[in-house]
Formats: structure tokens, sequence, C-alpha cells
């Protein structure tokens, strides 16, 4: 059987099963939910609103034996940037979606306004839509233990808590991981998408199903082995990530003076050392838990851990650097478990870590609490949030809305998102990135990182501009072709610098669908999505004047290398000559 | 010969056995490259990844000076 597009209209509770049009067959992962979102959704539709759509993509390869290939993306207009977005999770999905044969789902429509929220169960050519007045209210590891009472644990789950369930901007959709904990499909605020839809919670069950066929198998599984060895011997995905998890990040890029302290007042932190992945690791050993976690079945990198308290209970997993800096480095908090803590919260209620840590910052700034005070941090993440409370409304509207709010003018935003743990004027690749890319403020789109403090695909001077929008701009290319695939961003670091690991991976995609794709192909694939996202945001009304960096960035000098943010409107704008 | 004092970090796997922060004396004209023989740091088992002296990154033979912060990486990665 091919694969189907799953069709699901909130309005009439109906669904359809539909073929594959043919233009969508070589799509995967965020080219076809970009794809489908600039085709199917109005670029000035209101994102909460009735002709918003929801459109969840398993990658190319996810599904089959490939080493790290189980991604789900999501897409949909976002309502935090106003823009076209993707946001792609771990988790147990996209290998259920793909055995299942779903080459999308796509959810549209909202239903009558009443107090009702849905849930949404997906099995063999059939969908059911039904009230779940149960689990409203409460928060995702409870609505996750209900659907795994009932359905067993190989189902797939995607949930909202209440943040979601109240359309906040900062909340986000949970996605079930192996373990049974939670991933989540974190920015752009497509937690308030699905809580417009009032659905509270999907599940997919693929039964028996193995849709996954290869058209090579043989050569499917030698390129697998190349492409898993590429992973397992590079340093970073075989060694660092495994060993510290991302967190390792701290001191490096605090070394570097590039870490956002003190809401981006200084690119050092004096809290490094506590924050850092190696004193995670250290706590791991001491206490118990794991260093090594995957966050989907197939990892072979493991970078995620099991975090325990000082009495060797479990608080939490996925304790991600993005996270531990966003309320360490960013909001002040010098404690280790005290952020462990609220990671965990923040998984239940379902919200995002970085534009979460970032809003705190910008709170403080605004004197609405003080920097660094984890306690009050808790008591409106439990409290004041889930009761949508004017306070947790304030909160839950991001940092943009915040700065707007209290009058501040250091607001690190691009596009109204969040800036992740990494300074632009000190890492200034990365800046490019920050404001080029159709997603607004976001680390992955393009990981200059790698090149400009890691030395992985060489070195680029992070504090000079030479050559930073070409880094930039050939980094989104490959990395929005990678987001196709259902791959994990890390198999970056071996693609970087190991030429053996990307035409194993294009291998795998040509003997999984029987293709001819070259290196070629897969960059202009990587081209075409970022034009036809830049496309989308163009007719949103996102132009020239939102690709830039906050107005502070370019008169404060940030310490220790009194680094300021210098590129020219022309210099940017030339990111889309090509 | 005049010795200067300068302070080492080390990161990662290079803190096994080792230190994580020190002040060290060395000869005036110690490279980097020297500094790593000398604190005998695992680089056949990690080889070195990024070299950072006060927020700049360097390579193996610039000559330390006194003060200098020196901080040595394995190849590390995450985001």
């Amino acid at each position: 059987m091919a694969d189907k597009i799953y069709r699901v209209r909130m309005n009439d509770l109906s669904f359809s099963v539909e073929d594959v049009p043919k233009e969508w067959l070589g799509l995967g992962g965020r080219g076809l939910t970009s794809t489908i979102v600039a085709a199917e959704v109005d670029p000035e539709c209101h994102p909460l609103g009735p002709n918003n759509k929801m459109v969840f993509a398993p990658g190319l390869l996810s599904g089959t034996a490939a080493a790290n290939s189980g991604r789900t993306s999501l897409g949909a207009k976002s309502p935090l940037t106003g823009g076209i977005k993707e946001s792609n999770s771990g988790g147990t999905s996209a290998g259920i979606m793909a055995k299942l044969g779903v080459k999308a789902l796509i959810i549209e429509g909202l239903p009558e306004e009443d107090d009702t929220f849905y849930h949404i169960h997906v099995t063999k050519e059939h969908v059911t839509i039904e009230p779940i007045p149960e689990l409203v209210g409460k928060e995702n590891f409870e609505v996750l233990d209900t659907m795994l009472e009932r359905y067993g644990r190989k189902v797939a789950v995607f949930s909202i808590g209440t943040p979601g369930e109240q359309r906040m901007l900062i909340s986000n959709i949970s996605v079930k991981d192996p373990q049974g904990k939670i991933r989540s499909l974190g920015r752009g605020g497509l937690g308030a998408v699905m809580g417009s839809k009032k659905i509270k919670v999907i599940t997919v069950d693929a039964g028996d199903s193995k849709e996954t066929y290869l058209a090579d198998a043989a050569t499917f599984r030698a390129a697998n082995k190349a492409f898993t060895k590429a992973l397992k011997e590079n340093p970073i995905s075989g060694e660092g990530l495994p060993a510290f998890g991302t967190d390792i990040l701290v001191n490096i890029i605090n070394e570097a003076g590039g870490l956002p302290s003190m809401n981006f007042r200084y690119g050092t932190s004096e809290n490094a050392e506590e924050l850092s992945g190696e004193h995670v690791a250290e706590n791991i050993q001491e206490r118990g838990g794991k260093t090594t976690h995957g966050c989907h079945a197939g990892c072979v990198i493991q970078c995620s851990q099991v975090y325990n308290d000082k009495d060797g209970n479990y608080v939490t997993s996925g304790f991600e650097y993005e996270m531990i800096w966003a309320f360490g480095a960013n909001y002040g908090i010098d404690d280790i478990d005290t952020i462990a803590h609220i990671d965990h919260i923040m998984d239940d209620i379902g919200v995002d870590a970085i534009e979460t840590g970032v809003t705190f910052g910008v709170a403080a700034e605004g004197g609405m609490l003080p920097f660094g005070d984890g306690e009050a941090v808790i008591k409106i993440l439990t409290e004041e949030i889930p009761n949508g409370t004017p306070t947790g409304r304030v909160i839950g509207s991001g940092a943009g809305n915040v700065g707007k709010l209290y009058g501040v003018v250091r607001v690190p935003v691009v596009k109204n998102q969040g800036m992740p743990a990494y300074e632009p004027r000190a890492i200034k690749g990365q800046g490019i990135t920050y404001v080029t890319t159709p997603m607004g403020a976001d680390h992955t789109a393009g990981y200059a990182v790698a090149t400009n403090i890691l030395n992985s695909g060489g070195h680029i001077d992070p504090l000079k501009k030479e050559g930073q929008v070409e880094l930039s701009r050939n980094l989104q290319i490959a990395s929005a072709a990678i987001d196709s695939t259902g791959m994990c961003i890390f198999v970056a670091f071996p693609a970087l610098d190991d030429p053996a690991c990307l035409p194993a991976l294009i291998d795998m995609i040509n003997a999984r669908f029987g293709a001819e794709l070259t290196g070629d192909d897969v960059t202009n694939l990587g081209k075409n999505i970022l034009k036809l996202e830049h496309a989308f945001n163009l007719k949103a009304g996102l132009g020239k004047a939102d690709d830039r960096i906050p107005e502070f960035m370019k008169y404060e000098t940030l310490p220790p290398h009194d680094a300021i943010w210098d590129f020219t409107n022309e210099e940017i704008d030339a990111f889309w000559d090509f | 010969m005049a010795e200067i004092t300068v302070t080492v970090k080390l990161f990662a796997q290079y803190r096994e056995g080792k230190f994580k922060v020190e002040q060290r004396q060395y000869p005036e004209g110690t490279t980097v490259g020297e500094v790593i023989a000398e604190t005998g740091i695992a680089v056949d088992r990690y080889p070195i990844g990024v070299m950072i002296i006060n927020g700049r990154h360097v390579e193996e033979d610039r000559i330390l000076e006194a003060g200098d912060t020196l901080a040595l990486f394995p190849k590390v990665g995450g985001g």
C-alpha cells in the first residue's frame, strides 16, 4: 500500500484518507510540512482562526532502520512569529506514522465554540474524533499515562497541557518518547494552534502495519552501516554528546564570551561551572541516573540523560543545554537542581524551554520579579499559568509581548521569537541565522556555532563579519534538507567533517525510494524549502524590516569582547541571493 | 629563564584524573602546544578540538603571556 495523506476536519469532525499528490511524493519532514502549509494555508490568516492548519509529517527515512531517523516535523502558521513554522521533535511518533503509511496528518478547521476538547485517534485508514472531557485541565504526564493505559506503550501520543488549552504563545506540543517520557515540538507556540482547534491529545496506533518498504534493501543496509559508522566515529556524536549531553556547551560558549547572561547583558556567566555538562554528568554519576538516553528508537548518539535529585529520585530527562542556559545564565538561577525541577514542570505543562526562559529574563529586566528567583518561577509555572491568572497570561505571552507590557528595550527576539543560547554580537554567524531564517530566532535552522566556536567544518572568526552570511546560508540550506529526512540535526557534526557521512545518507534515501538523487539534488531541495518558506512570510507581511537584530545590540557593547552587531541591512539581505 | 603564571582550564574528558582549573608556571616563550604536552591530557584518546586564550580561539603555536587564561577542549558539540 502506498503512503496516504490523512486529513481531519475539526469544523464537522470528519476525516478523509487521500492519495498523495505526485508533487509531494518525494518530500518528507520539513520539506513536506512547509510545502503543504504554503499550498493550503492563507499567509494572511489568523494563526488561531479557522484557516490555519497543522501538518504532522515523519521524515523520508523515518520508520526504517536508518540510525537517528526518528524526527517528526510539525508545520503551521505560527501565532508567535506570524510566519511559517516547522518545529521537529524526537519521540516515537515518526516511526509509528511511517509504519502506518501516514505521509502527513493534516488537521484543519475549528469546531463549534464551546468547552469541548477532543481526542483524535488515528489507525489504519481510520480516524476517530471524540470529546475527552475527563482530560480537560490536566497536564501532559497525566494525559500521556492515560493514553498508554488505554492503548498500550506502542502508541504515539501528541498532547497539550493547560497553557496550550489556553492558547498561550509559549505553549508547545508534547511527544511520547521511547521510555514513556516527553519530548517536545517546542518552538513557535504551536501548542496554541492545537488548543485553538480544541484538540487535547492525538494518538496514532500502527497496529501490525509495516508500510516502510525498501526499494533496495541490501544497498540500504550497507549505506546505513556506513552512516552509523560515521556517527559513532565522530568525536562529537560518538564521544562528547553521549558522555556529557548537549549541556557540554555551557563552558565552551562561556569561555568564548558568547553565553548570553542576565537577559543578554553579558557574554559570560559566573554560574557556568554550576550549569555545565561536566557538573550535570558528575551529579548523574554520584546519584544514579543515566548519562545516555535516546529520544527516539534507532538513535546511536544518545545525547539525552536521566537526571536524579540528591536522594536518587528521578527528576527529569532530556535535560538540555538550551533550557539550562535559559534559566541558569539568562535568568540567573545558580542551582542546577532547581533548574532540573523547572525542566520537569515545563515538560508537564507543555511550554517551550527557550521562549519561557527568555520571557523570564525580560520579565526580570522589567521588574516583574527578581533575576534568579527559582521559587517565583515555579509558582508561576505551577499555579499562575495553569489557572490562567493575569500573571500567568503575561508570562504565557512570550518574551516580545512581556517586553512591550513592561516597557523594556532589551528584548532579545527576532520575529517576536526569543533567542536561544548564543549571543549574536559575539557569535555573528549565529546572529545571521537568527535574523534570516524564516523561523524567527532559532539556532537549529543554521547552526553557525559549529564553525564559529566548535571548529566543526573549519573555523570562521566569531567576532568578525567576513564569511558569516555565506556560512549561515550554506548551513540553512543543508539543515532544511536534513530536516526533511527525519534525521536528528546532530548528524551535521559528522557531515561537516567526515566525507563519508552525507553520501551514505543520500544512498539510504535512494535505496529507500528507488531514486537517483545526487548531492546537488539534495542542496536544491534545501534551497527550495527556504525559498517557499520565505515567500510565505513575505505574503504574511514579514518583510526585510523583520530580518533584523533587536536595536539594542547595535549600540550596546557586549562584555567581555565589547562586541557589537555591525552588519548593514544590505549585507543581511544578501543572504537571499541564491 | 623567567617564569610566567598562567591559568589553565580543562574541560570535558580532559579533566579525567587531572584538574578543572589551576594557576601554573611556565618558562617565557612557552607555546599552547607545549602546555598541552606538559599537562598530559588525553589528546591521543580525545584529540584537541578548541584552544581559547582570553576568549579568543588560538592555535598550538601561540606563545603564552603572563596572566593569560588558556582553556582546552576536546571536540565538543550540542545545540
